[in-house]
């Protein structure tokens, strides 16, 4: 009772808070509740034109041109795979590197320093490295078909070759952007893990793969599901990793993601197709918010009580 | 006492056995730093190499016979590298700034100042946390657009200049100052701006510090918003900057130069990083953990 | 400067739809005089902190006035009033040094009190001085020990030379040995600057040990207002009887027949004048005197010696905690026997509260 808040009672203190919060408050709705509003209002306004901002009528036309568009149906597929393999690869790898992580002690620091390098570094720039070690070009095979020719095996061109080449590229760029963020975080998850528990495996005689999957495991849980789940909304979300390896016109490359879709359509001569890029949005967050919902009843269901 | 010879045996092993482990774990960590570090590697020795010696080498080579500067003298006079450099720089250091403006008063009207509406303002305020940046960019870019704001500073850094999420670290940090001090300051007659200037963030220092650092990062390496707004190369970012040169710069053979553009993009945000390694690492993982 | 509160009242509204609200001062009306130190006793979230907020600006009085002197105080904003502000966890600024800390009131003073920054190093000086801190004016407030910090804020709160000085548990953060030490400090330099001083505690031997005078409240009730040993003496209700003194009073279920007072089957004081009935009955530890013929019966328990003053532990059915407490001087400790024991009380000593309102009867 004695620590009540000291209140500015009246009109002033209201006045004052409100001032202070006006320009946040301003840029807020200005850049994103409006446009939240908006990308539904654009999504469902048929044949809608940009230079005189007309539009025909109202109707789903906008939602069945993009599920029939071939582009779209081409970055829908390439999103999936990627979700579908980088998600798995990237959080069983990073789990097993802060495990790895955690046993050590001398080098430590320095192993964590280089581990997160990568995400500070320019997407866009880094891609141009990943592109040219994969690259085939008529003077040089590149670095990694050298490595697939010393294994005894025919190059490939990963960069404008086959599709199942430029998809593996494009994943393995991905899981490289993404790791250092998951493996800062599951360390700080492992390294929170109160050592009490450990001990006192050991002394029971458990077995470093018991104590892991009995006690390391359920006590990081949370935070792995917290990495699933955000890592499939990232991988929905891909789109300058593609950028940064196959160039800007990723349907010519057949690379193209639904985010990338999106921006192409905005982007197009003439101000672009705001209707169909809003339909395209919503098409993706739909698809994300389920999987999301999915993932948190899985989540639920399996995570340790307490 | 002497051991018994059982047991001698059980810890001996038990030695190997954990020496075999740790070395096992280093030699999994060293690899993996290898694949972290080669592609930086790779950019760095490809952009000393001269034109004709990369091209030269049919199997390219883990050293350079002849290193040469050139490469980033054509970087900066080629094309126009420095003109992306100034442009990225005054865009980060005008957003930066009046982000931390904005986003520094809504933060302590949410921590200190009591008004009415605030919890339910508040809450509207989280739930904006939840809407991806992907869903408002199409308004934005034809709001934009609209205005006449394409090719344009002003067009660039209006839509990030507010971040929910930092505004939401800073009211978390402003709380932990004790009441104590606004009470004490508010006896002596201390206006609440010049509490928030002259306590709130001297006191708060090492976040803002953090914020502003991942703010950097971010605007330095923002590619989407900026290629959508911006055709005109001479207000293109390092992100356009580089993509541009890829396709229409040295012409698409001259990958040395293109490295050391690479190289030179790349550098400010790695020397940033070694500098303030443990506040961004933190902050990161803050992110991570609480966004 | 005289401080003067008439009919004070603080209402919280409930936090949640449902609860009630919360009156955490209620009514209250005394006069502090000019110059006194003055201890505001009661127990943990009985509304003490409240009344000094409001005395100094921080919370606006529900209902009500606050004086200084002759001006009514009520609505005038915290920075006008003149009252210094000492917290319990010191408030200093982290960033700031010593100096710093002490000259940020000045900084804010506008017009025809702005201060040069001469003037203002001088004036941090002297309070510094005063609290004996000259040596560490360039230390930050991490770098010092919890009293040192402590001296710091009086200083910050005393360089404005204020008309009162408010402090709000000032030595509950401080180890005991520093509690003493910070006490006598506080007696010192209140009587050093002459400065109306109010300080609160929920405890009563600090209150008791250096106040000119001390108000007791519960509950955000006023109790009672006097000297710290007049309180003690004559305590006008059973809470007051209980809170003050260590080890506490004890208090017996007795009953008054025929002007004679009765605990249990004992017959302990005559001359009783008031009427017949039950009543609750204070016996204040030094009130106890050890005769093998006494009136009062008890078990004993055993014997405490702690330094100077041996206290007889013992047990008695109409006793209301969990046993009596009596110090004796050691050279009157004759024990005949090992498991009872016998006691004759002090008049003065013994204290008669009515059963039902708890309030005191005076029976002489």
């Amino acid at each position: 009772m004695t620590k009540s808040g000291v209140k500015r009672e009246g009109i002033m203190g209201t006045l004052s808070g409100w001032l202070y919060l006006a320009p946040a408050l301003a840029f807020l709705i200005f850049f994103m509740v409006y446009p939240l509003i908006d990308v539904f209002i654009y999504s469902f306004e048929e044949g809608y034109n940009s230079a005189s901002q007309t539009y025909f009528g109202i109707g789903g036309y906008n939602y069945s041109y993009v599920l029939r568009d071939p582009y779209f149906l081409q970055a829908v597929k390439n999103t999936f795979i990627l979700v579908i393999f980088t998600v798995p690869v990237s959080t069983i790898l990073s789990l097993l590197i802060s495990l790895a992580l955690n046993s050590i002690e001398k080098f430590k620091k320095l192993f964590q320093t280089i581990y997160f390098l990568p995400y500070v570094t320019n997407t866009l720039a880094v891609g141009l490295v990943f592109m040219i070690l994969f690259q085939k070009t008529p003077y040089t095979d590149g670095l990694i078909n050298l490595l697939i020719k010393a294994m005894g095996m025919s190059p490939v061109d990963f960069i404008e070759g086959p599709y199942w080449a430029k998809m593996f590229v494009l994943c393995v760029y991905v899981i490289w952007i993404v790791m250092p963020f998951k493996i800062l975080i599951l360390t700080s998850a492992l390294a929170s893990v109160n050592p009490v528990y450990y001990k006192a495996a050991k002394i029971d005689g458990a077995s470093k793969t018991r104590i892991f999957f009995k006690i390391t495991l359920p006590m990081i849980s949370p935070m792995i599901f917290y990495l699933v789940i955000t890592g499939f909304i990232g991988a929905f979300k891909a789109y300058s990793d593609a950028v940064a390896i196959f160039g800007v016109d990723l349907n010519a490359a057949g690379m193209n993601t639904m985010v990338g879709y999106v921006y192409d359509m905005l982007y197009c001569d003439g101000g672009g197709y705001p209707s169909y890029a809003s339909a395209a949005a919503i098409i993706l967050f739909a698809i994300v918010l389920t999987i999301t919902v999915i993932n948190l009843i899985v989540s639920k269901k399996t995570a340790p009580k307490g | 006492m002497a051991k018994s010879q059982d047991i001698v045996k059980l810890e001996r092993t038990a030695k190997t056995k954990n020496a075999v482990f740790k070395t096992l774990m280093y030699i999994f960590l060293a690899f993996w730093g290898l694949v972290v570090l080669f592609p930086f590697y790779w950019m760095l020795l490809s952009s000393i190499k001269s034109y004709a010696s990369y091209m030269g080498e049919r199997l390219p080579k883990f050293y350079a016979s002849d290193p040469t500067f050139d490469n980033y003298i054509n970087a900066f006079t080629q094309v126009p590298l420095a003109k992306y450099f100034l442009n990225t720089l005054i865009f980060t250091v005008i957003t930066t700034l009046l982000m931390m403006l904005v986003i520094v008063f809504a933060a302590y009207a949410f921590a200190r100042l009591d008004f009415k509406g605030k919890s339910f303002l508040f809450v509207g305020f989280l739930a904006l946390m939840m809407i991806p940046n992907e869903l408002v960019i199409i308004t934005n870019f034809v709001t934009i657009t609209n205005m006449n704001l394409r090719n344009t500073f002003l067009g660039l850094i209006l839509p990030s200049v507010t971040s929910v999420f930092y505004i939401y670290l800073l009211k978390e940090n402003f709380e932990q100052v004790p009441d104590e001090l606004y009470y004490a300051a508010k006896v002596d007659g201390t206006s609440d701006l010049k509490y928030l200037f002259k306590v709130m963030i001297p006191i708060c220092r090492p976040t803002i510090i953090t914020v502003i650092i991942l703010k950097v990062i971010e605007c330095w390496n923002s590619y989407v918003w900026p290629r959508l707004i911006t055709d005109d190369a001479n207000y293109f970012l390092v992100s356009n900057g580089i993509q541009e040169i890829r396709e229409n710069g040295f012409g698409r053979d001259n990958i040395p130069a293109m490295m050391a553009a690479v190289v030179a993009v790349s550098l400010p945000l790695i020397i940033l990083f070694l500098v303030f390694r443990n506040k961004i690492m933190e902050g990161v993982s803050r992110e991570g953990t609480k966004g | 400067m005289e401080v003067r509160l008439e009919h004070l009242t603080k209402i919280f509204p409930s936090r949640d739809k449902k609860g009630s609200e919360v009156v955490a001062v209620n009514d209250f009306n005394f006069t502090i005089p000019e110059g006194k130190l003055i201890g505001l006793l009661g127990p943990s979230g009985c509304g003490k902190s409240t009344v000094l907020y409001m005395i100094c600006g921080l919370e606006k009085p529900t209902s009500g006035k606050i004086y200084f002197g002759e001006d009514d105080v009520t609505d005038v904003p915290s920075e006008k009033r003149g009252a210094g502000l000492v917290f319990q966890n010191y408030a200093l600024y982290p960033h700031l040094t010593v100096r710093q800390n002490i000259t940020f009131p000045l900084e804010n003073l506008k017009g025809e009190e702005k201060l040069t920054k001469e003037q203002r190093n001088a004036k941090a000086l002297e309070a510094a001085k005063l609290v004996q801190i000259e040596g560490l004016m360039d230390r930050k407030p991490g770098e010092m020990s919890g009293g040192q910090q402590q001296r710091v804020a009086i200083a910050r709160a005393l360089v404005k030379m204020p008309k009162v000085l408010l402090m709000d548990e000032p030595l509950s953060n401080l180890d005991a040995r520093l509690r003493l030490q910070t006490r006598e400090e506080i007696r010192r330099i209140q009587k050093a600057t002459g400065i109306t001083t109010i300080f609160v505690t929920h405890d009563q031997e600090e209150a008791m040990s250096i106040s000119d005078m001390i108000v007791v409240m519960k509950d955000g009730v006023f109790q009672q207002m006097d000297a710290p040993q007049k309180v003690y003496d004559d305590p006008v209700n059973l809470f007051v009887a209980k809170f003050l003194g260590t080890p506490a009073i004890n208090v017996f279920e007795a009953e008054v027949k025929d002007k004679k007072l009765h605990i249990g089957e004992d017959m302990v004081m005559d001359k009783v004048n008031v009427k017949d009935g039950p009543v609750w009955c204070g016996i204040r530890p030094e009130g106890f005197i050890l005769d093998e013929q006494g009136a009062l019966h008890c078990s004993l328990t055993g014997v405490d010696v702690m330094g100077r003053d041996t206290s007889i532990v013992s047990t008695n059915p109409k006793m209301t905690g969990l046993n009596i407490r009596s110090i004796i001087s050691a050279e009157d400790l004759k024990l005949t026997s090992k498991d009872s024991v016998r006691f004759n009380i002090k008049r003065s000593k013994t204290l008669l509260f009515d059963k039902e309102s708890e309030a005191r009867i005076y029976y002489d």
